[in-house]
């Protein structure tokens, strides 16, 4: 009998350790618990009155973040209200009578009165606004590679460096107009931090060896990164003033792609364990390696936390490239739709991603509760999008 | 690994003793070498202050987390030759770091050509094909290119002359997406470095 029960116990430490949920009893109260990722039925809506590229400009927005435009009759949300030199616009609750917003907007443009204004409602639904929010990210056009930023939806793209070499992995600090990334300039890959407003830049990693995908923390004061300075390729953090390095693993494998938890405690990597590819965290101040178990998928990379903690988004490296996500806990991973390399938008359920297309990237924004997806490449011809990274 | 275990094994045997061996900076555990103490016949000092040449002297050599780089700015204004060891690319398997067995004799002759009386160093270049993400081989490409240092280093190759960068699938050999273009994208290139002035090389010694 005893040990009978030493038995069990085990079996569901293995099993809770393994992430999986089979001596978990699954609680579901129909009605209450919201379907899992890509799951979701869009919520429906209905626009009046709008036209050209504020109507665009609109279902656009409201597409990317979980929302479906159809008729009057079936839509939960009214959107009324015109835009001549300017936008008006009302979005009423169809069932609760309830005026969500009712504002005019003027000044900027109309392509941004009409973020400002889904930003409007999606506030009044306890959501993060993300229409004003920008995107850094890589443009390669074949010998070489420069770090662009843009609006959230492609639009007002800018270019970032000049250096006609190559570039990797751009990371905004929190709160800041600012990035790190990777840059081939020096000769080998080295770390930059880059000020946009004042466009002055400065090495913050110049170690032998490689020096790539920097990852700064939620707070701004530490840098997680991958280096090769020890001869083995290791993730590593240090202070963003350049002090304090601390070698966080010490394995003869490669380990990649770090991110942060949003309390900052924990940094998320890509390793390989026992020959098995898996998603892993530590402490940011050193200590144990725990596996993240993403149960149903294989070969993950590429790992980003969500805002809110609940989540982490990766790429499953088969013969494509899909976008999952797994709880942040680990557990069952959900494949959603074929891509690589996502960031999290502030909402925590939007992420933007690069998809391949006729042998280049572009990017592309996917609504991970309804699995609603657009492309936002801007670019013709053959340039890559890719690795891009949304401001928070 | 071996080869820095070998370099420590030459202090201890200096000391006669085991109770003067300090601890390995960042090492595990040392389990010594088999010496004969009772066969020892030079009488044992407990205060090695006296003896500076006998002195117990260690340094950060990380025996159990690779070969430290060296600064690659030491190398700055070395000429690049990509032709000269062209002939000895090492190519890799699918997803791997390993260097095969059949790769080997491409090793030694980079090994033989950074033996000659005139001073070279060598950047090993890292490449992997277009089938991983982009950061994921970013990091397969660094871990090739340290692999084959490691080699370099077994056969005899100063590692502090073999500089390492990794391209990931940025810079492919073949562009096409077939399995043949990929073959060849799975690789690390040796790019011949020589001083451009006796200036330079002194620098490099310095730096030793």
């Amino acid at each position: 009998m005893i040990r009978c029960k030493t038995f069990w116990i085990t079996l569901f430490a293995a099993s809770a350790l393994m992430g999986t949920s089979a001596a978990e009893p699954q609680v579901t109260i129909e009605g209450t618990v919201k379907k899992g990722p890509g799951q979701e039925k869009p919520i429906l809506v209905s626009l009046s009155g709008f036209t050209g590229e504020a109507l665009q400009v609109l279902e656009f927005d409201l597409y990317v973040q979980g929302f479906l435009a159809t008729n009057a009759d079936a839509a939960q949300y009214l959107f009324t209200g015109k835009n001549n030199d300017n936008l008006e616009g009302r979005v009423t609750d169809k069932y609760s009578k309830e005026v969500k917003v009712s504002k005019a907007y003027s000044g900027a443009s109309i392509r941004r009165q009409t973020h400002a204004f889904v930003d409007d409602f999606v506030q009044k639904l306890e959501r993060k606004p993300i229409c004003q929010t920008r995107v850094a990210f890589k443009m390669d056009t074949g010998p070489s590679s420069e770090i662009y930023i843009s609006d959230f939806d492609g639009h007002n793209e800018k270019e970032v460096t000049r250096d006609k070499n190559i570039v990797a992995s751009p990371d905004w600090v929190t709160g800041r107009f600012a990035l790190y990334y990777t840059s081939y300039v020096p000769g080998n890959p080295s770390i930059f931090f880059h000020d946009l407003g004042s466009g002055s830049r400065k090495a913050f990693a110049r170690y032998g060896g490689s020096n790539i995908s920097p990852a700064v923390s939620p707070n701004g004061s530490h840098v997680a990164m991958i280096l090769s300075k020890d001869g083995w390729t290791d993730l590593y953090v240090e202070k963003s003033d350049g002090s304090d390095l601390r070698r966080l693993t010490k394995t003869r494998e490669d380990e990649s792609s770090p991110c942060w938890s949003p309390d900052g405690q924990y940094i998320c990597f890509a390793a390989k364990i026992n020959e098995r590819r898996s998603l892993c965290k530590v402490p940011a101040a050193g200590g144990q390696v725990q596996r993240i178990a993403t149960t149903g998928v294989v070969n993950p990379t590429e790992p980003d936390w969500s805002p809110d903690g609940k989540w982490i988004v990766f790429t499953s490296q088969t013969r494509g490239f899909d976008i999952c996500v797994v709880p942040a806990a680990g557990g069952e991973a959900v494949p959603l739709v074929s891509g690589e390399d996502p960031s999290w938008a502030p909402n925590s359920r939007t992420v933007i991603f690069a998809k391949r297309q006729n042998g280049r990237r572009v990017l592309s924004l996917l609504d991970v509760p309804t699995k609603q997806n657009k492309d936002v490449s801007r670019f013709s011809g053959s340039s890559s999008q890719s690795q891009p990274s949304w401001a928070k | 690994m071996t080869l820095a275990l070998a370099a420590v094994l030459p202090l201890c045997g200096c000391l006669k003793s085991p109770y003067h061996v300090t601890q390995i900076p960042n090492g595990g555990a040392f389990t010594g070498s088999t010496n004969d103490f009772a066969s020892t016949t030079t009488p044992i000092t407990t205060d090695d202050s006296g003896d500076s040449a006998n002195k117990l002297k260690s340094s950060d050599a990380d025996l159990t987390g690779g070969i430290a780089q060296v600064d690659p700015s030491n190398f700055d204004n070395w000429i690049a030759n990509k032709e000269a060891l062209a002939a000895y690319t090492v190519h890799f398997d699918y997803d791997s770091s390993t260097v095969k067995a059949s790769e080997e004799s491409k090793l030694t002759s980079v090994a033989q050509a950074m033996k000659g009386a005139t001073p070279v160093a060598v950047r090993v270049e890292g490449n992997c094909d277009e089938r991983g993400t982009e950061e994921y081989n970013r990091s397969l490409g660094d871990r090739r290119a340290n692999a084959l240092r490691e080699k370099l280093a077994t056969m005899g190759v100063d590692p502090k002359k073999i500089l390492t960068v990794s391209y990931g699938e940025d810079k492919p050999a073949d562009s096409g997406h077939s399995e043949a273009a990929y073959a060849k994208n799975r690789r690390g290139d040796f790019i011949l470095l020589t001083p451009p002035s006796p200036g330079q090389l002194s620098k490099l010694e310095n730096n030793k």
